[in-house]
């Protein structure tokens, strides 16, 4: 194991994080869309605030945090990437800033700007993370080049593989959202809320199973190399991802939000694993290997010493959070229940 | 110590073939992409930069600033039990969160915009900057976990251990500026590795951390974050207050931020100065610009107002020997003028130095402002009671800003034609992209709109009703 190495797994274990995390936040904007309205809705969107409001801008700086490592220790790659890439990424970082102002401006705002800051709100929240997965599933096909902007500014990302990754991203979003909302639900004392994020996540957890199962076929026409590696190299942690899917299934049945949540973000983190170790050496596929791509050696010390010891600091401070939240010290009061009868519009 | 590329020998003569001049200037710092291409629209480029960098820092004076004005807020009503105090500060937090998220998303655009827009900075250079933003990763984390915690915090918590949870953000944000600030003192005084054919290597992450320009930006750019929000919160009580709303809620208002930015706006003049002066070290041609100096001189006038034009300031008021002097503490100094280096590597004379004029003069009347508070306070134990003090200050918020932007204008503008400074050209670093001004009107006008709408949302803010706390 290389000092590179160690920098690529920090970014991996950065990505890992913002998809488990603020992946949930990007699609509890989809369940904003299906809350309907009328008291259930209003009860559901309150739900989906109370549970995003204290999370979603620590969630949020796991995607800095990669993006500053890859930069500091991978520049060349970080310089290929961003130059090629530069159409999705930009509607990436449009997108952030319409899904995070709107949704610090809905407590404040007025009740006329309410509607126009949802769906403002949903929107961004569905089209980020597609642009943002695109871009991993361009680099993850290879059709990145090392270059300023030496790729193909469109078909680099927009093509089957970018649409299906980028979609994958958002259903894993989808499906976590759900399992979350379930367990905060259950937590605020609303059964019939975590009743119907119960149902929601069972549809959504199937509906993005089938799309990871379907997809390998089309990355076997689209992406030979990536759809070997997956199922070559790769193929126990997609098969561990596959497992922790069914098992998030079964407690969800079970009404087991608690341990559904931690193997809902499990199945998603195997498939990020499953790429990553099926993709390495190379960083750049077909382009530029972990190693090539590195900075000097005291670069690489600088920030993994750094990532140490800030990672202590942020650990300490994240296990400090989480455990206010998860305890509901920091939710908001759900506005009350029309009537017991019909849980979901 | 300077980077070796940094020897003046080192750079080619000039010559009249553009093409060659260009190639002479990849070897300074071989793009570790292949070198410059092709960008018609490298103005488009920087505006879309500079329109991004102008917006957030803003945003981020508040993010420094604000909690600790909430926490001195906290702290008196800590230490009076006088509910007043507590109301101001919950208050003023729910703004702050606003701002905050505010804040980190246009602080977000930034992160991608480096990539987007300097892909051959990033990836020649990043190695060597980047540990810098890498800490400042970790300084967000900390910044953003403890906002909420804070905000979220009121009732829920016990009033000591909610005071507590507070301290963590202004620490954070000393950190997090320090390390960002570090890059842009780093482009303007790249130090801590080594060129060789123009490839980087050698890189000493910790001296390029600190590097000898970061010093005076952090301590400038700290309290200018402290008079930007100390002046903008306490203008919204001075409106209240011609307004005809002088109650003492109003008037504690007023009073707290309005003291911490006065408190601050005289040091920051001393602190100008030894800016001036590690920019007459670091990059005479930038001080050149700011005074608008053609020649090198031996005892350098200063020159205020005019505007430069044909190797002369026409209409200024000339003090003699006064740049030496302030330069360099010496009224027979030598000072560099443009005529140094070749034309294509000055910085456009009048931005930077209008730019530079604003800032002088508004920062010396803000601090005129602050002498007039604070003497007041010192003979009669209260503030002015003249509306025209309470006109001033109003204005004073939207003075900083301008303060604020001018000063960053200066800096980078008088930077150019350098993105890292006589290492490598803007137009070496940029992408070769297509759709460069199509993301300028984008963001432009998401901009526009995110201005009106937080504009819009802090005045509702500001309108709500008092809880009724006497
Ligand atoms: C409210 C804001 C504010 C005020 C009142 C002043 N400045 Fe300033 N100035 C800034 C805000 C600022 C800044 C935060 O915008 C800059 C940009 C980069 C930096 O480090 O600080 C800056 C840069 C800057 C620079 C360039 C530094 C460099 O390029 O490294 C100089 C020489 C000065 N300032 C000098 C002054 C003087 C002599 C002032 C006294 C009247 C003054 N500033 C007031
Ligand atoms: C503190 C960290 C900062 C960094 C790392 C930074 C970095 C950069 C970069 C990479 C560029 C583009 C290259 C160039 O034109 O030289 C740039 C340009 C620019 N930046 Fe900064 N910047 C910082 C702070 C700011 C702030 C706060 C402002 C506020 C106004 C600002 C204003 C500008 C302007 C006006 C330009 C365009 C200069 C020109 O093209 O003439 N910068 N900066
Ligand atoms: C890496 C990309 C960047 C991200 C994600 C980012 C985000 C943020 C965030 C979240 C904050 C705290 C917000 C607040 O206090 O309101 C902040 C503060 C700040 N940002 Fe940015 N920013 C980035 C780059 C830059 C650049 C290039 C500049 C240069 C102008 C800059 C200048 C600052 C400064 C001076 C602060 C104040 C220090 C602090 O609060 O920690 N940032 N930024």
């Amino acid at each position: 194991m290389t000092l590179a190495d160690l920098c690529a797994i920090l970014i991996v274990l950065g990505l890992t994080a913002y998809a488990v995390l603020a992946g949930a936040d990007f699609g509890a904007g989809f369940w904003e869309l299906g809350a309907g309205r009328g008291p259930t809705g209003r009860r559901a969107r309150a739900l989906i605030e109370s549970a995003m409001g204290p999370v979603w801008e620590a969630n949020h700086v796991w995607l800095i945090f990669v993006l500053v490592v890859f930069w500091t220790c991978f520049p060349v790659a970080f310089g290929s990437v961003a130059s090629t890439l530069a159409v999705p990424l930009f509607l990436a970082a449009v997108g952030i800033i319409f899904r995070g102002s709107t949704f610090a401006f809905r407590g404040a705002g007025g009740p006329r700007a309410r509607p126009l800051l949802g769906a403002l709100f949903v929107a961004s929240s569905l089209l980020t993370p597609f642009f943002l997965g695109a871009a991993v599933g361009a680099v993850a096909a290879g059709r990145v080049p090392v270059g300023n902007a030496a790729g193909d500014p469109i078909g680099s990302w927009w093509n089957p593989t970018g649409a299906l990754v980028g979609a994958l991203a958002v259903l894993t979003g989808v499906y976590l959202a759900a399992v979350y909302l379930a367990a905060d639900a259950r937590r605020a004392g609303a059964t019939d809320l975590a009743e119907a994020f119960r149902r929601r996540a069972l549809i959504a957890g199937a509906v993005t199973g089938a799309l990871a199962m379907g997809g390998l076929l089309v990355l076997r026409d689209d992406s030979r190399h990536l759809y070997d590696g997956l199922t070559g190299d790769g193929l126990p942690l997609v098969v561990l991802s596959a497992v922790a899917g069914v098992a998030t299934m079964t407690l969800l049945w079970r009404r087991a939000y608690g341990p559904a949540r931690a193997a809902a973000a499990a199945a998603v983190a195997a498939v990020i694993w499953g790429w990553a170790w099926s993709q390495r050496p190379d960083l750049l596929p077909g382009e530029l290997t972990i190693g090539d791509a590195a900075a000097g050696r005291p670069t690489l010390v600088a920030v993994l010493v750094g990532a140490l010891v800030g990672g202590a600091i942020v650990a300490a401070s994240l296990a400090f959070l989480f455990r206010l939240v998860l305890s509901g010290r920091l939710d908001k009061e759900l506005p009350p229940r029309a009537d017991a009868g019909s849980p979901v519009p | 110590m300077p980077p070796s590329g940094d020897d003046p020998s080192g750079r080619l003569p000039l010559s009249a073939d553009p093409t060659a001049v260009l190639s002479s200037l990849a070897l300074q710092a071989g793009g570790a992409l292949g070198g410059p291409v092709e960008q018609e629209h490298l103005f488009q480029a920087r505006q879309l930069q500079a329109l991004s960098l102008g917006w957030h820092i803003v945003i981020v004076c508040f993010g420094v600033a604000f909690p600790v004005i909430v926490l001195v807020a906290e702290g008196l009503w800590l230490r009076t039990r006088d509910p007043l105090y507590r109301e101001l500060a919950r208050r003023w937090s729910r703004a702050m969160l606003v701002l905050f998220a505010v804040g980190v998303v246009s602080g977000t655009i930034l992160s991608f915009e480096l990539g987007m827009l300097w892909p051959e900075f990033m990836a020649t250079f990043g190695e060597v900057f980047g540990f810098a933003f890498a800490l400042e990763g970790f300084a967000f984390f900390v910044e953003a976990i403890f906002v909420v915690i804070y905000v979220y915090g009121w009732d829920r918590l016990s009033p000591r251990l909610h005071f507590l949870t507070g301290l963590p953000i202004p620490v954070a944000g000393v950190a997090g500026s320090l390390f960002v600030i570090s890059v842009n003192g780093w482009m303007n005084h790249p130090v801590g590795f080594d060129l060789v054919d123009g490839r980087v290597t050698n890189v000493r992450p910790l001296e390029a951390l600190f590097n000898t320009h970061v010093w005076h930006e952090v301590v400038h750019m700290q309290l200018a974050a402290y008079l930007v929000a100390g002046f903008a919160v306490a203008g919204v009580y001075a409106w209240a207050w011609l307004r005809g709303r002088r109650d003492r809620y109003h008037a504690v208002g007023f009073a707290i931020p309005f003291t911490i930015a006065a408190l601050v706006a005289p040091v920051q003049l001393m602190v100008g100065d030894w800016a001036a002066r590690s920019v007459a070290e670091n990059q005479p041609t930038k001080l050149a610009a700011i005074e608008g100096l053609a020649e090198t001189t031996d005892g350098a006038p200063l020159t205020l107002f005019g505007w430069y034009r044909d190797g002369e300031v026409v209409g200024g008021l000339k003090i003699p020997r006064a740049l030496s002097i302030l330069a360099h503490h010496d009224p027979s100094a030598r000072v560099q003028g443009l005529d140094a280096v070749p034309p294509d590597e000055r910085p456009p004379v009048n931005v930077v130095r209008v730019a530079f004029q604003v800032m002088v003069a508004i920062g010396t009347g803000l601090a005129l402002l602050a002498a007039i508070y604070l003497l007041a306070w010192w003979r009669r134990r209260g503030p002015p009671s003249s509306p025209w003090f309470y006109r001033a200050a109003v204005l004073a918020g939207p003075a900083s800003i301008v303060a604020l932007e001018a000063g960053w204008i200066t800096t980078e503008v008088g930077r150019q034609p350098w993105i890292v400074y006589e290492l490598m050209r803007v137009d070496q670093a940029v992408t070769g992209a297509s759709g460069v001004p199509v993301g300028y009107g984008v963001v432009a006008g998401v901009y526009a709109l995110l201005t009106l709408a937080t504009v819009a949302v802090l005045i509702r803010m500001a309108r709500l009703p008092r809880e009724g706390a006497g």
